[in-house]
């Protein structure tokens, strides 16, 4: 018997009763097997509770060739206690603690199992925000900083705890929770499906496109529907017009961290003008509304495509023009070069996905390793960064804004001389039962991965949703280790990771 | 020094001259309008529809804005009737007026019970502390573009400030998760008399998509008093602008 069921498609779905079950040592074993190459990483891993039993399912990608695993294991609860794979898998630390967080299941020997996100169900009641257990190092020259969970600025909630020897970060904590609103069951409870598209599209507001498109492949997927050509198009252009927005927003926000004010307002301005580009085509400025299952309500029309082109030829241009000044200053580039660095070596193995990945030299980017929609037919260019540092998550994004943009033109092109299909969306649709369906989506910052399963009768009965960020807020905690205090605005800028996509 | 003259001159000049006039593409959506009477059995099919429960159906059909995720539904399932317009004046300080009704033209403000202090104090220079709790990160993004270049709101003397100490009030974005609670109680005590509650976004308004949530905890508004609503999702810069403006009487 295989050990695992083996997939090529992401977005595919499969009958539940097809994942292999094996047992907690088989389940161990494999783990270790698969993960021991470098080119695989964790999708997703997570419990579910069927009733009588918790079921484990475990998600892999393979970069190299494309394909997803799944392996699962089945526990009679109570759930005996569980050797913890996260001493020799790291990148499964994260996802450990949720399942225990959960379910209460006790991962023998798991370093640091601590909750991730206080969710409303939890199963221990007693853990409260106030009493998180924060790391302590003693000492007398050594003293911490609490920052937030109210930030200066107009941003999400979440706390900060350093631990420093005078200016110098020893060790960060990143303790959040606190916009935990329950969208996971949510899903599961509104068994209609526009209530579930429009929850998607607030999972992070500002990967609305992303996660709205993620949850479409995955009804679609469950429904055994391929979306038409020139829909996938469409699709593809609204994920790129927002990777472009975020990027540009992002590079005014880093040259506010170092007071290059110039940058600032230029990109501020030229984010501006992407976003009314998504607002012109579908009348939201974040994309809302702009995905939908089985069809749109706005396909492309020669206006909106007139209008995207002129705008990105003219906003593409001056982005270009002021990125390029802004990284061959002297002065931008003494507080990104060398700050706040992640090497390859810890990115792989706290299993970074998307920009924080690709900065640190490890080509993650599902839209080249598992295409979907139109990235099938037409793969963009990926972009990877050597340094791993501020300055590489910076660069990073002028580049990816340079090739989406090249992207978006070529689609244009493409749509232009094909069939159009123009169907409205379909929201009472019916899903194949006793399945199981993982879409991937690589939204701005990285990899977003929507996971369902459905019951006889066709109804979903979970729902799994895992951002980018999942694994990458760890990737900030790394990056300020010896680093002035100071700098930490700068590395947490060039990660902007979603507080909200992590704590659903 | 040339390079940057010559971004300079690319940037060119950004910013909205007229807020209040300011036109918004025409697929934006903004204020509907119920061009005709709806029957009972199409409000039934619309209220069917709405992902939000925004339908009202005593006392005639309305959309309740303060629930509305301007998904625009109800229009492309009733669109000789129900039209979702560009105006982007969307707020009000009751949230009665948030339900717009047939045939109406502008959503209200009540400017009998403004409290006076509000205008005396605050007109010319009103600092606001903003809290995300549960907020998704879209409003808090509009709320940023509301100083920045284009907008500038700054011009009226509004701003966003990093302590609640300066502040003369709160604007609360997200549907106020349980795990948020206490810190925006926390803030609002921190925060000096007099003071203003503005709730932006629909979330925040009436917990919007998350409103039957166990995640979330709204007891704030048991012993509170919210002085300001702005639907949106997200509010617009602009729809956030104007409402503040109409508050301080500008
Ligand atoms: S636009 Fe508002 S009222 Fe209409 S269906 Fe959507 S949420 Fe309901």
């Amino acid at each position: 018997m295989k050990k695992y069921l083996e997939t090529y498609n992401n977005t595919h779905s499969v009958r539940i009763n097809d994942i292999p079950v094996l047992t907690y040592d088989e389940f161990c074993l494999l783990a270790e097997e698969l993960f021991s190459e470098q080119h695989k990483h964790c999708l997703s891993y997570h419990a579910i509770d069927s009733g009588k039993e918790i079921c484990f399912f475990c998600i892999v990608a393979d970069d190299s060739n494309g394909k997803i695993y799944i392996f699962s294991h089945r526990s009679a609860k109570p759930v005996p206690e569980l050797i913890s794979l996260s001493p020799k898998i790291e990148q499964l630390q994260i996802f450990e603690r949720e399942i225990t967080e959960n379910f209460g299941i006790v991962f023998v020997g798991h370093p640091w199992n601590k909750p991730v996100r206080y969710s409303h169900n939890r199963h221990d009641t007693k853990q409260v925000m106030n009493n998180y257990p924060f790391f302590k190092i003693g000492g007398h020259e050594i003293h911490e900083v609490g920052v937030g969970p109210i930030h200066a600025g107009i941003i999400e909630p979440g706390h900060f705890r350093f631990i420093c020897n005078g200016e110098k970060v020893l060790h960060l904590e990143i303790h959040l929770g606190y916009q935990h609103r329950g969208i996971e069951n949510l899903f599961v409870n509104e068994n209609e499906g526009l209530k579930r598209c429009v929850l998607s599209e607030s999972i992070a507001g500002d990967t609305s496109v992303g996660n709205a498109l993620a949850h479409c492949q995955l009804i679609e997927s469950l429904s055994e529907f391929n979306a038409p050509e020139d829909l996938q198009i469409e699709r593809c252009i609204a994920l790129e017009l927002e990777r472009i927005a975020v990027h540009i927003g992002d590079t005014s926000a880093l040259c506010a961290d170092v007071g290059y004010q110039l940058g600032q307002v230029v990109c501020e301005a030229l984010r501006t003008t992407i976003i009314n580009t998504t607002q012109f085509w579908c009348g939201n400025r974040f994309g809302k509304g702009l995905v939908r299952p089985f069809g749109t309500n706005y396909p492309l029309k020669e206006n909106t495509i007139a209008e995207i082109r002129k705008i990105l030829s003219d906003s593409g241009e001056r982005y270009f023009t002021v990125a390029e000044r802004i990284y061959s200053l002297p002065s931008v580039l003494g507080r990104f070069d060398g700050i706040g660095a992640v090497t390859t070596d810890q990115a792989i193995r706290i299993g970074a996905v998307g920009m924080a990945a690709r900065t640190c030299n490890v080509k993650r980017d599902i839209r080249a390793t598992h295409p979907f929609q139109y990235y099938r037919k037409r793969r963009p260019e990926i972009v990877i960064q050597q340094t791993g540092d501020a300055l590489a998550r910076g660069v990073l994004r002028w580049f990816e804004a340079k090739e989406s943009i090249k992207y978006i033109f070529d689609l244009l092109d493409k749509w232009e001389k094909i069939k159009k299909s123009t169907k409205p969306p379909v929201y009472n649709y019916k899903l194949k039962p006793e399945s199981f369906a993982v879409s991937a989506v690589e939204g701005w910052r990285g990899e977003i991965c929507h996971v369902a399963f459905t019951d006889a009768n066709g109804e979903i009965v979970q729902y799994k949703i895992k951002d980018a960020s999942m694994h990458n807020w760890f990737a900030l905690a790394l990056s300020v280790r010896n680093q002035e205090i100071s700098d930490f605005p700068i590395c947490n800028k060039s990660f902007n990771l979603s507080y909200c996509g992590h704590d659903l | 020094m040339i390079k940057e003259m010559k971004i300079l001159k690319q940037h060119g000049i950004q910013f909205v001259p007229d807020l209040k006039e300011a036109v918004l593409t025409p697929l934006f959506r903004g204020r509907p309008v119920i061009k005709e009477d709806i029957s009972k059995s199409e409000a039934e099919h619309i209220k069917k529809i709405c992902p939000s429960d925004a339908i009202v159906t005593e006392g005639g059909f309305g959309i309740d804005l303060g629930k509305c995720v301007f998904c625009k539904e109800c229009q492309f399932a009733c669109p000789d009737k129900i039209k979702f317009t560009n105006d982007y004046k969307l707020s009000s300080n009751k949230r009665e007026n948030l339900v717009v009704r047939k045939g109406y033209k502008e959503i209200k403000f009540d400017e009998q019970s403004i409290r006076p202090e509000i205008r005396k104090l605050f007109k010319n220079s009103l600092k606001l502390r903003q809290i995300s709790a549960g907020g998704d990160n879209s409003c808090e993004f509009e709320l940023n573009a509301a100083g920045n270049v284009n907008f500038d709101m700054g011009r009226y003397g509004i701003e966003f400030v990093a302590s609640p100490r300066h502040a003369d009030g709160i604007v609360i974005t997200g549907p106020i998760t349980e795990n948020m609670a206490e810190a925006l109680q926390i803030c609002y005590d921190a925060t000096p008399s007099p003071k203003i509650i503005v709730l932006v976004g629909t979330d925040a308004i009436s917990g919007g998509m998350f409103k039957d949530s166990p995640a979330l905890n709204r007891d704030f508004f048991n012993n509170h008093a919210v002085d300001l609503y702005i639907p949106g999702n997200p509010a617009h810069p602009l729809t956030f602008i104007n409402a503040i403006l109409a508050l301080i009487g500008r």
